[in-house]
C-alpha cells in the first residue's frame, strides 16, 4: 500500500511574475520531484489582466496541480477546495499506476466497471483522509496584495482548520515574495499548526517586484532541506515514495 | 464566485438529447436542466415513460463518490433522506468519456420557498422530520456534511422533507468533504470540520435561521455572539432560541436530543409566532411556568422561588405570633405579680 506522503506548493497571487526565472518552467521542476503546485489568482473588483491569467493556468498546468481564479470573497472556500482537490489528484494518479500494473498499460479507473470503481473510490477516500500531507504556502506580497492579505490569512486559517479535521498528519510552511531582503522569504518554518501565522502576517511589508520564479525555486529547496534534516536525525533513509505525475 | 468553465461547456447538453449507457446500454432522453453545483450538472430526464433524475460530471471521481454514498443509503433501512439510486454508467461522446448517475426524480419547492409559501406552521413539522431522518443517517455511521435549504425539497402530497445532494456525505469520525460557509460550524469558529452528528446540527441550526434572512448574512465578528444577536433581531426565531443556540454550541450529541427539545417547544407554544418575549407579571402561575420554559435555560422556574418565599412569609407570621403570646403571657404575670 501506498505509504509515501504527498506534498504540494500552494501560491496565491493577484498577477504576473516580472523578475527571475519563468515560474512555469519552475513548476514543471517541482513536478519532476513530485511536488504539485496549485495557484490561486485572487481578484477583487479588478480583474486578472489576461497574462496573467495564462500564466496562472500555466503553472498549475505544468506543476501538476490545480488552478483557480477567484474574487476575494471566496478565497477561504477556494483554497481548501483547491488542496483537497489536488490531494485527491495525486493519489488518483498513484492508484492509477497501481492498477496499470496489475491490469495492464491502458487501465486506469475510468477504464474499469462502475462497479468496480466504486471500490477503488473508497480506496482514494481512505486515502485522503489518512495521508501525511505537506503544503508550503506562497504569497505574494506585491503592493497590489497588501488590502488581500487579511483575507488570505483568513483563508489559510481556514485551510488549517479543514485539513486538521482530518486523520492524517499535516505540516505546513508559509513563504512570502518579495521578501525584505531577499525575493523570497521564510515567515513560517515547517509546523504542524498554522495559527502563528495571526501574528506574523500583521507585521508583514509589501514590495514592488513578484519574483515568482525565484520563490517557487526556494521553495523547492525547502522541502529538501526539511528531508535531509529528518533523515539526519532519524539516522535512517527514510524511503519517499516520489511521484511523477 | 467560482469558474468553471470547463465544467458547464462539456456536461451541457441540449433538451432531446438521447444518452447511451457504455455498460447497461439504457437509453435515456435529456428533458431539461434541473440545476448545478460545483460537482456537476442534473438534468430531467425520460426512461422507459418514466422521469428520472440525470447527474453528470467531468470529473468521474466525484460520480463515484456521490454513487458510493447513495448506495450505501439504500443499505439504510427505512432512510428517506435521499434519492435513490437507479443507474450508474458513462456516456461516450466525441470529447470524451463522462460519467454519470440516474436517481429518482424528487419533485417539489426548496424548503425555503416551501415555508414561505405554506406558512411558518410547517416550520416545525419539517425540522422534525428532518432531525429523524439525520438521526437514522447518524446511527449508521453518516454525517450529511453539506446540509442547506437548497440542498432541501418538500414532496408531496403530504409534505416530506427529502435531500438532493448527497455529495458531502462523510464517514463519522473523517474530514468533512464539501460545505458550505454560511452552515459551516468552522466558518463561525463554533467548532472542528471533523465529521459528527453535531456538525449536521449546527447546519440544521443554521437553517432555522436561515428561514428567518433569506439572503444569509455575513460573518462579521463571527462566533456565537454575533448568531445569538442575529436571532435576538428576529421575533420568528425567539420561541426556537433555546434550542437553536445549544445546537449552535455543539451541546447536542445526537439528532434526537434536539429532536426531542424541538417538539416539546412545539407542542409547549399555544400560538405558534406570539410568545411573550419576557415572562408576565400575572398571577396565573400556569402561564408562567411555560413562557419560562421558553426563554430561559439553565435558571430555575421563579414560581419555585415565589414558592418558598410565601413560605419565608409563613414563617416569620408564626414566630411573630409565638413571640407575641409569650410576651402576652409575661405581661400577664407580671401585671397579676404587681396586682
Amino acid at each position: 500500500m501506498y505509504t509515501g506522503k504527498i506534498r504540494q506548493i500552494l501560491l496565491i497571487t493577484d498577477g504576473c511574475s516580472n523578475q527571475g526565472e519563468d515560474p512555469i518552467a519552475m513548476a514543471a521542476l517541482a513536478k519532476e520531484q513530485g511536488i504539485s503546485v496549485n495557484v490561486i489568482g485572487v481578484m477583487e473588483q479588478d480583474v486578472i489582466d489576461e497574462k496573467g491569467m495564462i500564466e496562472i493556468e500555466g503553472i498549475a498546468m505544468s506543476g501538476g496541480g490545480v488552478s483557480q481564479i477567484v474574487y476575494a470573497q471566496a478565497l477561504s472556500q477556494t483554497v481548501q477546495m483547491v488542496t483537497r482537490k489536488a490531494m485527491t489528484q495525486t493519489i488518483q494518479g498513484v492508484v492509477n499506476r497501481e492498477l496499470q500494473q496489475i491490469l495492464g498499460r491502458s487501465q486506469t479507473i475510468e477504464d474499469l466497471p462502475p462497479e468496480k470503481r466504486g471500490e477503488v473510490m473508497e480506496v482514494v477516500d481512505e486515502l485522503g483522509e489518512t495521508v501525511e500531507l505537506e503544503v508550503l504556502i506562497l504569497v505574494d506580497t506585491s503592493a497590489s496584495m497588501k488590502h488581500k492579505l487579511p483575507t488570505v490569512k483568513e483563508a489559510l486559517l481556514d485551510l488549517s482548520l479543514s485539513l486538521n479535521a482530518r486523520t492524517g498528519d499535516n505540516q505546513f510552511a508559509v513563504f512570502v515574495f518579495p521578501g525584505k531582503k531577499n525575493d523570497v522569504e521564510k515567515i513560517l518554518d515547517w509546523t504542524p499548526k498554522l495559527q502563528s501565522l495571526t501574528s506574523i502576517f500583521s507585521q508583514l511589508t509589501t514590495g514592488g517586484i513578484t519574483p515568482t520564479g525565484p520563490a517557487i525555486r526556494t521553495a523547492l529547496s525547502s522541502f529538501h532541506s526539511k528531508r535531509s534534516l529528518r533523515s539526519l536525525m532519524t539516522g535512517d533513509d527514510e524511503s519517499f515514495l516520489e511521484e511523477s505525475m | 464566485m467560482m469558474m468553471n468553465h470547463s465544467l458547464k461547456s462539456r456536461c451541457k447538453v441540449a433538451p432531446g438529447t438521447v444518452i447511451t449507457g457504455k455498460w447497461h446500454s439504457n437509453k435515456y432522453t435529456v428533458l431539461k436542466e434541473l440545476g448545478y453545483g460545483a460537482n456537476g450538472i442534473v438534468y430531467l430526464a425520460k426512461f422507459k415513460n418514466s422521469q428520472v433524475a440525470l447527474k453528470m460530471s467531468d470529473n468521474g471521481m466525484s460520480i463515484t463518490s456521490e454513487v458510493n454514498v447513495l448506495r450505501s443509503f439504500a443499505k439504510v433501512q427505512g432512510s428517506t433522506l435521499g434519492p435513490s439510486l437507479l443507474d450508474v454508467d458513462d456516456w461516450n461522446t466525441k470529447t470524451g468519456q463522462i460519467s454519470f448517475y440516474t436517481m429518482e426524480y424528487i419533485q417539489g419547492a426548496d424548503l425555503l420557498s416551501f415555508i414561505q409559501n405554506k406558512g411558518k406552521s410547517w416550520t416545525t413539522v419539517l425540522f422534525l422530520q428532518l432531525l429523524n431522518d439525520l438521526n437514522t443517517l447518524h446511527e449508521n455511521g453518516w454525517v450529511f456534511g453539506d446540509l442547506k435549504p437548497e440542498n432541501l425539497i418538500v414532496t408531496g402530497p403530504s409534505p416530506k422533507i427529502r435531500c438532493i445532494d448527497v455529495g458531502g456525505t462523510t464517514i463519522k469520525g473523517r474530514a468533512i468533504k464539501e460545505f458550505t460557509e454560511f452552515y459551516d460550524r468552522g466558518y463561525w469558529g463554533l467548532g472542528t470540520r471533523k465529521a459528527d452528528p453535531a456538525y449536521d446540527l449546527f447546519a440544521v441550526a443554521m437553517i432555522m435561521i436561515n428561514t428567518a434572512y433569506p439572503n444569509r448574512f455575513n460573518k462579521t465578528t463571527g462566533g456565537i455572539l454575533q448568531l445569538r444577536e442575529a436571532i435576538r433581531k428576529q421575533k420568528d426565531l425567539h420561541p426556537f432560541e433555546k434550542v437553536i443556540v445549544k445546537a449552535l454550541e455543539g451541546h447536542y450529541t445526537n439528532a434526537v436530543q434536539m429532536r426531542t427539545e424541538l417538539m416539546s417547544l412545539a407542542l409547549s407554544r399555544q400560538n405558534p409566532g406570539s410568545v411573550p418575549k419576557s415572562p408576565p407579571t400575572t398571577a396565573n402561575p400556569k402561564d408562567t411556568n411555560q413562557s419560562q420554559k421558553i426563554n430561559y435555560t439553565g435558571s430555575p422556574p421563579k414560581t419555585r422561588q415565589n414558592y418558598r418565599k410565601k413560605k419565608k412569609k409563613g414563617r416569620l407570621a408564626e414566630t411573630f405570633i409565638i413571640a407575641m403570646s409569650i410576651a402576652l403571657l409575661y405581661f400577664l404575670y407580671i401585671f397579676q405579680k404587681l396586682l
